[in-house]
């Protein structure tokens, strides 16, 4: 069912847990559709200096959890902001259909995240 | 047993078959090759096995042989069942297996009446309500003698005595043939449904239990085999392979039942140990051979998937697993909550299962857990 990357990736997944003092934090799903994350930042001049996630969920939940982290890690704000679902899914070889959800998600975990970031950052400047 | 080198502990999905039923389905289709129809000897040799192997099953299941029908399995002789019972009104339980369900969902789509009966939180079916809903429009009910998620067995004596002689009774008896004594006279069923995979018989066979002087519609027609029951040419291997395994089953059937039910009793008591867990089913009224647990903040997927990693073959009713990402109907059905229910564990032993396969598992299980529980994001 799932691609040799999508196993490779749940059995040794990456960023998993949580940061201390982050600079934002987002947490996106819902329990009746089975997969929760939630996704804590460090940024650093406009960079994502750490990231990590903690994800309630199957297989490919965990996968693109893992894989979408990766993926953003060390990118600036406004480049992290521009992954897609497609290339998470592409880079674990594609996902089946039914579980792309799961991408869609891991991805929206992360944009919500810099968008708390970027708000925070605007009341910061306003006061 | 031919050794794997896997710890499978799903024997409710299936079983590994029998060495013995694999012998006598060989011989039967090397020696007795014929079609049961015809007049010529082999013929006549392949209507013989056939035969012996209805008289077989119906003395073991405590009927006559002309009540026998082979089917190709649990959901052909369900589909019959169901499908078959002319009338108004049908009552099939909230856990049937899918095979009823969603054949029930197909007649009430095509403007039948269907109630589905509920459960209490252990799975056990309401009596009284079900009582309630029989009335004279009802052409029949179904409820299964044990659940193949949950384990939880049925009071069927009770609901055959409710159904009375004017509405039919129908159980599902694919997870308790070969594991409970059953006596289809005895407990005055109409229809029964059993399948030879789940106690290492062959994939493929099965039977339908039709009372003598039960009235129901085919569901394959043509040669008219089977009484006219079911047509199509007998897969007499198949069959002698399946009475096979179920004269194999019932012969050590008291003994093996209470080794499996002492080692799931220690995997219950070592599981209710791992911090917010729960038994799903109910406590005794439950198959010897299973074990259904959740473990809170943990995914079944992802679980089953790590057990995997670790030669671990079981399974779950969580969502995420399932084609339709819906929680298992059953899980539902005992009004499990979301979270509680994606975090579902089904155990199910069989006859190879050893005490030390099974420790292995219970050492794997918990780390697992851990580990998994490390990782998300709903916190115990």
């Amino acid at each position: 069912m799932y691609s040799e990357k999508v196993m490779e990736e749940f059995k040794k997944p990456k960023n998993m847990g949580k940061i201390k003092n982050p600079d934002a934090i987002a947490e996106v799903g819902n329990p009746i559709c089975g997969d929760m994350m939630k996704v804590y930042l460090k940024v650093k001049d406009n960079k994502i200096e750490d990231v990590k996630v903690e994800t309630f969920g199957c297989v490919s939940a965990i996968a693109t959890s893992s894989k979408a982290t990766e993926m953003i890690k060390g990118k600036t704000l406004d480049e992290a902001l521009k992954l897609t679902e497609k290339e998470v899914a592409d880079a674990l070889d594609g996902l089946p259909p039914i579980k792309m959800h799961c991408s869609v998600l891991a991805v929206k975990a992360i944009k919500k995240a810099i968008e708390d970031y970027k708000k925070k950052q605007l009341c910061r400047n306003d006061l | 047993m031919i050794a794997v080198d896997k710890i499978y502990l799903d024997n409710a999905a299936t079983t590994q078959i029998d060495e013995k039923v694999l012998e006598e389905m060989q011989r039967v289709a090397l020696e007795n090759y014929g079609n049961a129809s015809s007049l010529h000897s082999l013929g006549q040799n392949a209507l013989e096995e056939l035969e012996k192997a209805r008289e077989k099953t119906a003395k073991l299941l405590g009927c006559k042989a002309s009540e026998i029908y082979f089917t190709s399995g649990g959901s052909e002789s369900n589909n019959t069942a169901i499908k078959g019972a002319a009338g108004k009104k049908l009552i099939v339980s909230a856990v049937e297996h899918p095979s009823i369900i969603k054949t029930a969902e197909f007649l009430k789509e095509n403007r039948r009446e269907v109630v589905f009966a509920p459960v209490d939180e252990k799975g056990i079916i309401k009596l009284e309500e079900l009582k309630k809903e029989i009335t004279s429009e009802t052409a029949l009910v179904s409820v299964m003698h044990a659940n193949n998620e949950i384990g939880s067995i049925q009071p069927v004596k009770e609901i055959a005595e409710l159904c009375g002689e004017k509405v039919l009774f129908h159980s599902d008896m694919v997870q308790t043939a070969g594991k409970l004594e059953i006596d289809l006279h005895k407990l005055n069923a109409d229809l029964a449904s059993v399948s030879g995979h789940k106690f290492y018989g062959p994939k493929g066979n099965g039977v339908l239990y039709i009372k003598e002087d039960t009235k129901l519609d085919a569901l394959i027609h043509g040669g008219g085999q089977e009484n006219k029951m079911r047509s199509g040419t007998e897969n007499i291997p198949g069959i002698a392979g399946f009475s096979k395994a179920l004269e194999l089953a019932y012969k050590n059937r008291e003994t093996e039942m209470q080794r499996q039910e002492k080692i799931r009793d220690k995997i219950i008591q070592s599981l209710l140990e791992i911090k917010k867990s729960k038994l799903n089913g109910h406590e005794k009224q439950r198959l010897s051979n299973n074990v259904n647990f959740s473990f809170f903040g943990v995914e079944g997927e992802a679980l089953i998937t790590m057990l995997d990693f670790e030669g671990i073959q079981a399974s779950t009713g969580s969502a995420c697993s399932s084609k339709s990402l819906k929680i298992s109907h059953v899980l539902k059905a005992i009004g499990l909550d979301h979270i509680w229910a994606h975090g579902s564990l089904r155990i199910s032993l069989g006859k190879n299962n050893s005490e030390k396969e099974v420790e292995v598992a219970l050492e794997k299980i918990p780390e697992v857990i851990e580990k998994l529980r490390k990782m998300s994001s709903v916190k115990i």
